[in-house]
């Protein structure tokens, strides 16, 4: 474990050097710390959120060193609180973070509309279209965070042959709903934005909902699978 | 109880401190990009920190009260009349019902924000009043203010209707908060900075011209994040980072070099590696920063940051227990 300043307000604590060997051991530990320093409520945190192999911890100085009066070092103290919960963390990790939330969600791969890179991932990994619908679309995905944009899934588990580096120049728009390939990442856009992902279809679900509780459709831990579906299907889910 | 927007100006938009607690489901931090401001502006006219105000973008902001309210603001060198009469940065105005508030673009700095007696009353989304702009939600409708908008205020608190009695004939205060609070916008600022997590992955070369260039301001800045034009800051190596929490003041090197210093509207997560992050005290000045603008860094380390931070808390504190006495 590594803690590491995001400038003066905030840290980083890092559960995990290899995300690549072991995603699922990073994803799990990531989680059990977030969930441990939530449940601590060290004075003056404002808020922690998961990363790939990660927990940012923000929090107010000033509150901390009210907490703690006197001559301390509120930093070193707020270190040694962080410190103690990681360890504690680390204890749980394996229990505590198994999800049981599992997720379908509809895509529709087959329409050029949608699917503005299928052609081009295809030939990156020289597979037709079709077997990269068939790939992405077989295999179960863990959600390791959720970032970027409001509601946006960072997706582990994409098939190695399906990682394509990410396009050269980024469009100024990427279409809400859409599902993309990052390098060796996959996720889905929940408003359109700018972005640099390899587009590959399209999903009719609505990801990010500011009234409801909670806002976002999937958290980190959430298992996932992508289900193919028609065009007319994806007109009536809209609808 | 309303506020008429008679002239919205370039960007308008409803803002509090921001958003807490949701990062983790990818909302951003938002709020005003100088929250500091805010929270003076806030208490000037018998507000709670936390209520939300205006922040000001560039343009001419025409304001007409239906009430009596008490006005104050913070920020870059706008040009402020209240009743017809001008009104300094930190100081406070009594504007009667059917009377105007009005604010012209700056020669320098870029965004002020204005608080009004009682606070703008918008429905909480997530916790917060403030303006989403990129995901359209909080503040007015999720949008910037437009001409012929209005606002709902809450009551002013008892603390505004005290003062509000004082003014009554004098209008504007001779008093103000300290200046350098109020007014964070020379022209060409040094940021001071505290090493990023990716310092390292940068050659010596890179690190000096980061310290030692100028860059500047270009008009892609926005919300989100400065974007600064200079001679490149190159990486050694050509690792693929994965995505981790950026924060407002984390300095990006995006491929091409050019650093972006990220503001209270960016994204929670990103992939461009961290070189350093502008020091939460100087945030107000980046927030100041407009297209053409000149900007240097000096590196400070994390502790003297620290102690910067704490010290303006004092301050602070000791603001607001002085503003007490200026309530009764």
């Amino acid at each position: 474990m590594e803690i590491v300043s995001l400038g003066d307000s905030a840290l980083v604590v890092r559960v995990s050097n290899d995300f690549a060997a072991e995603p699922e051991e990073a994803l799990r530990a990531a989680i059990a710390l977030q969930r441990t320093l939530e449940e601590a409520a060290i004075p003056g945190v404002v808020e922690s959120a998961p990363g790939y192999v990660s927990v940012a911890v923000f929090f107010d100085p000033a509150v901390v060193a009210d907490a703690i009066g006197g001559d301390d070092d509120p930093f070193e103290w707020l270190h040694q609180a962080i410190r103690t919960a990681a360890l504690r963390a680390e204890g749980r990790a394996s229990g505590s973070a198994r999800s049981r939330v599992r997720h379908e969600v509809p895509v529709c791969y087959d329409d050029p509309e949608f699917a503005l890179d299928l052609d081009s991932v295809g030939q990156h990994a020289g597979l037709s279209a079709v077997d990269v619908v068939k790939r992405h679309s077989e295999v179960e995905y863990r959600v390791h965070c959720v970032g970027f944009l409001p509601g946006f899934p960072y997706l582990g588990g994409l098939p190695r042959e399906l990682a394509t580096p990410r396009r050269a120049t980024p469009r100024s728009e990427v279409p809400a709903g859409s599902v993309a390939i990052g390098g060796s990442q996959t996720g889905i856009y929940p408003t359109n934005s700018p972005g640099g992902w390899n587009v590959i279809g399209r999903t009719p679900l609505r990801l990010f909902d500011p009234t409801a509780d909670p806002p976002a459709r999937f958290h980190a831990g959430d298992r996932l699978r992508f289900v193919t579906i028609t065009r007319e299907e994806f007109d009536r889910l809209s609808a | 109880m309303k506020v008429s927007v008679r002239s919205a100006g370039f960007l308008t938009t409803v803002q509090d401190l921001g958003r807490t607690g949701f990062r983790r489901h990818g909302a951003s931090l938002g709020g005003a990009l100088d929250p500091h401001a805010l929270t003076i502006a806030n208490l000037l006219v018998g507000n709670h920190p936390t209520d939300a105000g205006l922040e000001l973008t560039l343009g001419r902001v025409r304001l007409r009260f239906a009430d009596d309210r008490l006005v104050a603001w913070c920020g870059g060198a706008f040009d402020v009349h209240a009743s017809g009469a001008e009104l300094p940065v930190g100081h406070i105005a009594f504007i009667r019902a059917g009377e105007e508030f009005e604010a012209a673009p700056p020669p320098k700095g870029a965004r002020a924000w204005l608080a009004i007696s009682g606070s703008i009353e918008v429905p909480f989304v997530l916790a917060s009043r403030a303006t989403d702009l990129r995901s359209r939600f909080g503040g007015l409708e999720g949008r910037a203010l437009v001409d012929g908008d209005e606002l709902r205020l809450h009551s002013p608190s008892r603390n505004a209707s005290v003062l509000m009695r004082q003014l009554e004939s004098s209008h504007i205060t001779t008093w103000s908060a300290p200046n350098e609070w109020s007014s964070p916008a020379p022209r060409h600022p040094f940021l001071r900075i505290v090493r990023g997590a990716d310092w390292s992955r940068f050659r010596k070369e890179a690190v000096a011209a980061l310290l030692g260039e100028s860059f500047t301001v270009t008009n892609a800045s926005d919300r989100m994040g400065v974007r600064l034009q200079g001679n490149g800051v190159t990486r050694d190596d050509r690792d693929e980072l994965l995505s981790e929490a950026v924060a407002p003041g984390t300095i990006q090197i995006p491929g091409d070099g050019q650093p972006i210093v990220l503001l209270g509207d960016c994204q929670t997560i990103g992939g461009y590696p961290k070189i350093a992050h502008v020091i939460t005290v100087d945030l107000p000045a980046a927030a100041q920063l407009s297209s053409g603008d000149i900007v240097r860094f000096a590196e400070v380390t994390l502790a003297e940051a620290q102690q910067l931070l704490l010290q303006r808390a004092r301050d602070l504190a000791w603001f607001r227990a002085g503003l007490t006495l200026k309530f009764t």
